[in-house]
Parts: structure tokens; sequence; C-alpha cells
């Protein structure tokens, strides 16, 4: 009894149980939404959606393949949260970072890993004007980064265009990796055997690395305390003299950079191929609901990356009897619900706090 | 029908980790000023914000006229005709003064505003009482004691009957104060009946009827004005002796640690500058106060001092050192510390814990952190230290989110902070805004200290008790100039009011000659 209750009253564990506790909500939520379109086979579309991720070995080795980005993404949108700002150009930064790799792999012929850090250049360029007009002229970092998704993905694509040795025949899209520059794709280290599967690569790892590595520069040094600082109160931070300005232009510069990894590790697994297409790439959008639903927690982040993922190959598993659009009206409404989150943690401290209270009197 | 119009009985309010309200009661009498005495932290807040129906006290009664009522939300208390003028002033600053007052109980036909009716009603009620506002102007660009009057309008318009000012004269000038003690009066002839948060033993003395005095969330009891005394009332308060007057030894200056020359700072309100010109010295082992009303160009000058705003005109040394366009961080780097006005602006940063806003200027430094990574053990005995000797008291110790504090607490965490810095040159800005008096001791005891050991302190406040009983020396400052020197020692509050009004000012010249 009294350890449950010092559970509950922890912050942490706090925040974790209103997530879950939201997302079984979003559920139950879409189970009703499925009984509703098709009564008959709702079941089976449930039992897909929630199974098909652990049911075989190659699905998880996909869950695990689109987590990866996911994850940048969320850890991008999350960094900058955490710093007071709002990066919705994670778009732009991640197909900024999907060309940086995709030219040195493609036109330059060189080995992955340079490529991978080539895209962390091209996330990093991009996040840096929106960042720059932020603390220079104070213009909104919003409506910059908006802007510069459109501007990223036009000017890829022109690039794109006019260099013929990275695409394929058709000239919509770029050249198969596998083919054009096999030292370019992400090792696979034996995974792939293992999982049965041409997704599993050593991409996950990677990404679970770098949340971790956010984590300790955002809750264990003095450079995440300045960054936080400034996000929460920039006025006091200035005081305290810390130079607002800089961490400013510094927090989208990684943030951007986070993405931009986000679009290398997408490209660089061999499976993708960027298509010419006049549309923003959804994987830097799909980084907002991964920040929120994890509070902007960069440990918390590897979680929900990796469930929006398991969510999106349980949705492709419901297919064709319920179509992509209700299985993406599902997982809208669980992220939905878990901006709630909020709401249950209080419900739940609340929870504590009666039971302390009931305590005392039986003391009594 | 009882003699008591709101009766607040034996009410218990907890807060994780604190007790706010154990057992209080509260009887407020038709047409008396009731004070509501009380250290920081002292559950004043909580009891008025229960009555106000902002918290649900988990234990007690309130009954109006006699009758028990439930008071949910802020609109049940208005219901029953109870106001309340918070100490933050709650006030849509793009909004006129006019929709701030009719806010919330707009007259209205078919969803568009009468705002004609309304605009009568509050002239009338302006009229009536003195509470001279423009009902056009916008919130932004008021004064603070306007915006207050804007705030008692809006209690009036409301019809409350029983009113609530909660730390009311903190932000005034002193001309203000009186003239808000003096509507205070007006309202009691007419029916009205008032609560009135304070730790300020004048105004109490002033204006109340009867005092009901907290300590520690307790109830210690309630007392006639008239029967009482300061000492009296500050004991209750406290739980031990105060001495209002600082014990103090005669200065003993020694080098100049601050020279400021001819700075001009410009204004952010208008097109003139804010300081016009400021010369002033500072010495080791001396307390200078810069005392004037308030937006006579302090801030400012503070702010080009400090480095929060460049200035435009002039030269700032500190200890012989050139820190007219240094940075910040390098300002405090060479001993400069500066108790900031604004604690919620600049002072803290409310999000982070107690331990981490103590560490504020320090985190750098290599006692908390080693190649870059936060000794996280070295903060929290640090402001475990801290938390001991200053007495900050707050709900969780270092862990405590700063928000969650009292604001005489946050205060102390802050003063607390700059003067274990160590610093050559103090710089405070009202140091002790909105705390009791108690603390105040303490912390004019500590400043004190800190001349002694020959440390230069520059206050600035509004305070005139302070200004007199603190500083060695006294400079007043006038539209952005400072347009009087004076010794504490030789001279009168009258005296210095006078310079503070403009009334008076010694010629530039006979200033530069000396």
């Amino acid at each position: 009894m009294n350890k449950k209750k010092s559970i509950l009253e922890n912050q942490a564990v706090n925040s974790f149980l209103a997530s879950l506790i939201s997302i079984a909500a979003g559920l139950v939520f879409g189970v009703v939404l499925l009984l509703i379109l098709k009564p008959e086979a709702a079941m089976g579309g449930v039992k897909a959606m929630l199974g098909a991720g652990f049911s075989k070995l190659d699905n998880f080795a996909e869950v695990l393949y689109q987590a990866a980005p996911l994850m940048l993404c969320g850890l991008s949108v999350g960094f900058a949260f955490k710093t007071g700002l709002f990066n919705i150009g994670a778009s732009g930064q991640y197909t900024m970072g999907a060309f940086f790799a995709l030219f040195c792999a493609l036109q330059l012929q060189l080995p992955w890993w340079v490529c991978l850090i080539a895209s962390m250049i091209g996330g990093a360029f991009w996040g840096l004007f929106p960042g720059l007009f932020k603390a220079l002229f104070n213009v909104n970092e919003v409506i910059t980064s908006i802007m510069f998704n459109w501007i990223g993905m036009y000017l890829v694509n022109l690039c794109f265009a006019n260099l013929p040795k990275t695409l394929a025949s058709h000239n919509d899209r770029t050249a198969n990796l596998t083919e054009a520059n096999p030292s370019a794709v992400i090792p696979k280290a034996g995974l792939d055997k293992l999982f049965h599967s041409n997704y599993m690569s050593i991409s996950i790892f990677i990404a679970i690395g770098i949340a971790v590595l956010m984590y300790v520069v955002l809750q264990k040094t003095t450079f995440g305390y300045e960054l936080k600082a400034c996000g929460m109160n920039r006025s006091a931070s200035q005081y305290a003299g810390i130079n607002a300005k800089r961490n400013i232009v510094l927090s989208m510069v990684i943030s951007g950079a986070l993405a931009g990894i986000g679009g290398g590790l997408y490209f660089l697994a061999g499976a993708g191929q960027y298509v010419l297409v006049k549309a923003l790439l959804t994987r830097g959008f799909d980084g907002i609901p991964v920040a929120l639903l994890a509070n902007s927690h960069p440990l918390g982040t590897i979680l929900s990356s990796f469930f929006i993922s398991y969510l999106s190959v349980g949705g492709n598993a419901m297919q064709p009897n319920f179509s992509t659009e209700t299985i993406n009206i599902i997982i809208a409404v669980i992220i939905y619900l878990a901006a709630f989150s909020l709401l249950m943690k209080n419900m739940l401290a609340g929870v504590a706090r009666r039971k302390k209270e009931k305590q005392k009197e039986a003391g009594k | 029908m009882g003699e008591y119009v709101i009766e607040m009985l034996n009410i218990t309010k907890e807060f994780p980790g604190i007790k706010a309200n154990d057992n209080v009661t509260l009887q407020l009498k038709k047409g008396e000023v009731h004070a509501l005495l009380g250290e920081n932290g002292a559950g004043k807040s909580t009891l008025m914000s229960v009555l106000f129906g902002l918290y649900q006290a988990e234990q007690g009664v309130i009954k109006k006229d006699g009758v028990e009522v439930k008071i949910k939300n802020p609109n049940d208390a208005n219901a029953l005709h109870i106001g309340m003028v918070h100490q933050h002033f709650k006030l849509v600053e793009v909004f006129s003064v006019l929709e701030n007052i009719i806010l919330g109980v707009e007259p209205g036909k078919a969803g568009i505003v009468q705002k004609a009716a309304a605009r009568k009603k509050v002239l009338e009620l302006s009229e009536k009482y003195g509470l001279q506002v423009d009902p056009d102007a916008k919130v932004e660009n008021i004064s603070v004691g306007m915006q207050q009057r804007v705030e008692i309008l809006k209690m009036l318009y409301r019809d409350n009957e029983i009113l609530i000012f909660d730390e009311p004269t903190a932000v005034l000038t002193p001309q203000e104060i009186d003239e808000l003690m003096e509507i205070m009066r007006n309202f009691t002839k007419e029916g009205k009946s008032i609560l009135f948060i304070t730790h300020k033993l004048n105004e109490i003395m002033a204006v109340a009827d009867r005092c009901t005095v907290l300590r520690k969330g307790k109830c210690i009891g309630t007392v006639n004005i008239a029967d009482t005394t300061k000492e009296e009332l500050s004991r209750m308060m406290v739980g031990r002796d105060v001495e209002f007057a600082v014990e103090k030894k005669s200065a003993q200056p020694g080098d100049t640690v601050l020279k400021v020359r001819d700075m001009v700072v410009p204004s952010k309100v208008h097109a003139n500058n804010a300081v016009k010109g400021v010369s002033l010295d500072v010495h080791a082992g001396e307390i200078v106060c810069v005392a004037g009303i308030e937006g006579n160009g302090q801030t400012e000058f503070v702010y080009g001092l400090t480095g929060l705003e460049k200035i435009t005109g002039g030269s700032v040394e500190l200890c012989g050192r050139d820190i007219t366009h240094a940075a910040i961080r390098e300002r405090s780097k060479l001993g400069m510390s500066h108790i900031p006005e604004d604690r919620h602006k600049h002072g803290l940063v409310l999000d982070y814990t107690l331990a981490e806003n103590m560490v504020l200027q320090r985190y750098w430094q290599p006692e908390f952190q080693k190649h870059g990574f936060i000794k996280k053990d070295a903060v929290q005995k640090y402001a475990e230290k801290l938390i001991a000797e200053y007495d900050v008291r707050s709900g969780q110790g270092p862990v405590t989110i700063a928000r969650s504090m009292s604001g005489g607490n946050q205060q102390k965490a802050i003063v607390a902070r700059e003067i274990d810095m160590d610093p050559n040159l103090l710089v405070a800005v009202q140091p002790t805004r909105g705390m009791d008096v108690g603390a105040i001791e303490n912390i004019h005891k500590q400043i004190v200290a800190e001349r002694d050991k020959g440390k230069a302190v520059l206050l600035i406040s509004l305070e005139l008790d302070e200004v007199m009983n603190l500083s060695d020396r006294i400079l007043v400052m006038y539209e952005g100039e400072i347009v009087g020197e004076l010794d504490p020692k030789k001279t009168t509050i009258q005296e210095l009011g006078l310079y503070m009004a403009g009334a008076k000012r010694k010629a530039k010249e006979a200033a530069a000659n000396e």
C-alpha cells in the first residue's frame, strides 16, 4: 500500500501511467469506430492492428525500421519544445537531410557513415535559418520553418532533377541505393538474417543512441541547463548572463540536425527511394505527435516512436478490410487523446492524495 | 442575523508537503476593515483564495450572514457579492479600462455590447469614490496605480459588498497608498466590509479596525487594533520580538567600487531618454540608496548598470575596469550581483526547481560542473545550505518547483543566491518587496553585514522607511536625473519626499562641484 502511494506520487511514473491510460482510451475508441464501419470484420481488424507488429519477426523488423527515422523526428520536435521553440520545420530539415545523404551516396559514392553525417549537416543547415530569423529579428519560428519546408522540398526536387546520376531510370525517383552504391547502405550486421527481413539494420540502435545522448545533453549538462532556461524564461536567462540569441540559433540547429539524421536513416536504409513529387514528406510532421506523446522527454520518445510505428504497421495489416484512411483516423484519435495525458496526470495525483488521506484517517 | 457578514470557520487546506491553512477561523463584521496579517507563506493568500472560490477547503465551513454557503468558483463568490483585488492584477492588457471593468458581466442586447450604459455606471462610480481612471485608455499604457483603481472599480461595478485586497500597497507609491487608505475608509462608511491582506504594520494601524494573525498556517488570534501596538502585532506574527530600526555602525567607506559617469539610457515607452546623464560613485563599505517615485528612471538605470539594456551614453567602471559594454556574465565575474526588481521576469526560471534556480548565476563555475556536466550533488548540497541559512520555506525543499513557492520565499531565494555570490558590488532593487517584517529584518541585517565586510551596496528602493533606515547616503532620482544627495542622519522623510516629488532640487553646478 505504502509503496503504491509513493509510486503514484512520482512525477515520471505518473506521466508514464497517464500516457498509457490515454492510449488505452484511444484504442477503445478505435474499436468502436471499427465496429461501426464494418462490424463483421472489426474483430479481425483489431487483432491485426494490435497483433501484427509482434506476430511475425519480419513485421517486427518493419516496426523497428520505421521507428528509427520517426524517433529522430520526434527528438527534433521535442528538443525544440524543451527549449521553448516550436519546430514545425522538421519536414523540411528531414528532406534536406535526405538530400545531403543521397547526394553523398549516389553522386559522390561515399560510404554510409559519411552520408549519415552529411544528412545531419543538411538538417542543421536548414534549421539554421529559422533560428537566425528568430534570434536576430524575432520572427516567429513557426512561420519561417513552414516556409522553409516548402523551399526545402522544391529545392531538393530541383537539385535531384538536375543530377541525372542520382536518379533511377524513370527520372521520377532516386536510384536504388543497393544497386547504385551498396557501401552507402546502413550495415545490417547480420540482423537481416536474424529477423528474416531486409528492413532490419543497425539504424534503430543509432536512433536509440542519439535519444540517450539527447537525454544526457538536456538533463545533465550545463549546455542543456542553459537551453532549457532560455526556453522557459528568456529574460531570466539573459539576466543570468546566458547568451539567449546564440542559444536560440543553436537549439534550432540541433533540432534541424536531428530531423536531418532522420532523413538520412530512412533513405540510407536502402529500401526507400526519394520520389520527386510536389508534396511535403509527412514524417517530419509525424515527429510532433511522437514528441507530444513523450512529453518531449528524449527517453519517452523512444517508446512513443515505437508505439506509433507499431500502430502503422498494424494498420497496414488491416488492409484490405479497412482503408488506410480509417487506420489513420484511429491513429490520430489515439494521439489526440494522448494530449489529454496532462488531465490524466492530475487525476492520478488526485487519486494518490485521496488514498493518503484515507490512510491518515484510518491511522487516527 | 448575526453581526458577521462572512464567517470562515475551521478552514483547513492542504497542498503537497504543506498545510497552508490549519483550522483557521476568520470572522468579518459588517462595515469594518479587517486586516489579515502573517509572514510570507503563512497562508493568507490561500485563505482568501478559499473565500473567493479559487481553492476548495478540505475542512471547515463558510457562512454568509449566518447561512452556510458553498463557494466553488469565483462566479459563486461574485453572486455572494464577494470581490477581490489580487496581488498580481488580473487585467487584459490590450483591452481598454472600460472593457476590463465590464469583462464577464457585459451589458448586452442581442449579443452586442451596450457600452454607453456601462460607461455611465463606471464614470458614476469613479466620481463617487474618487477613483480617477480614463475609461478608454489601454491597460498596458496606464500606471500600476491606475490599474489597481481599475481592479477596484471592477468590484464596485459588480456591486460587491465584501472586498478583498491582497497586498494592495506593495506596488504603490507613498502618495497612492494614502489615497487607497482614504478610499477604503469611504467604503466602510458605505457599509461595505473589507478584508485587507498585508504585512505592513503601519497600514494596519492606520486603517484597520481588527486584525487576524496567521503564522505557519495556524490562526494565532484576532485583536482590536485600538487595543494593540505594532510591536505586539509583529510578535504575534513572527513569534518573537522584531527590531524595526536597523542596527548598524557608521559606514567606513573605502575605495571606489562603482563609478558611473553621465549614463544615458533610452526609454522603451516614450521617445525621450529614461536616464539622462546620471553620475554616481559607490564606495566599498557603504550603502548608497537611489530613492525616487516609481517610474523616474530607476528601472532603466539598473538595466543599464547591469547590462540588461545597452546604454547610449556615458561610462560604467567596476573596480577600476571599464564595463560600459561588457556582457552580463563578464560583469558577474567581476563581482557584480543583482537582486532584480521583477523576480518573475528576471529573478527566477519559475519552472526550474529551487535548487536549479539557486545556481542560476553560478552553474558554470567549476564548483558545480565538470567538463560541461552539472554536478547534481553539489548543486543539491549548495541549495540545501542556502535554504537553511536564509530560511527559504518551500513544500519539498530543493526539488520544489519555484513557481509553487510563495512570493516572499521566492524573493528570499533570490536574495540568498545573490548575496552568497560574495560580490564586490551588490545591486539590490527593492530587495524586501512583498516580504514580512521578520524577513525584512533578516535581509536588512544581511545587507548591512555585507557592507561591514567591505562590499559596496547600491540599493534602489521605493520604501521610505527602508531608504532612511538602511542607507549611508541617499541619492534622489527624479525624471531620469539625480536631483539631490542627502545624509539620512541629517534629513527628514518630509525633505526626502520633496526631492522625490521634484519640488526641490540641487543646482546642477553645485552637484558637479562636489
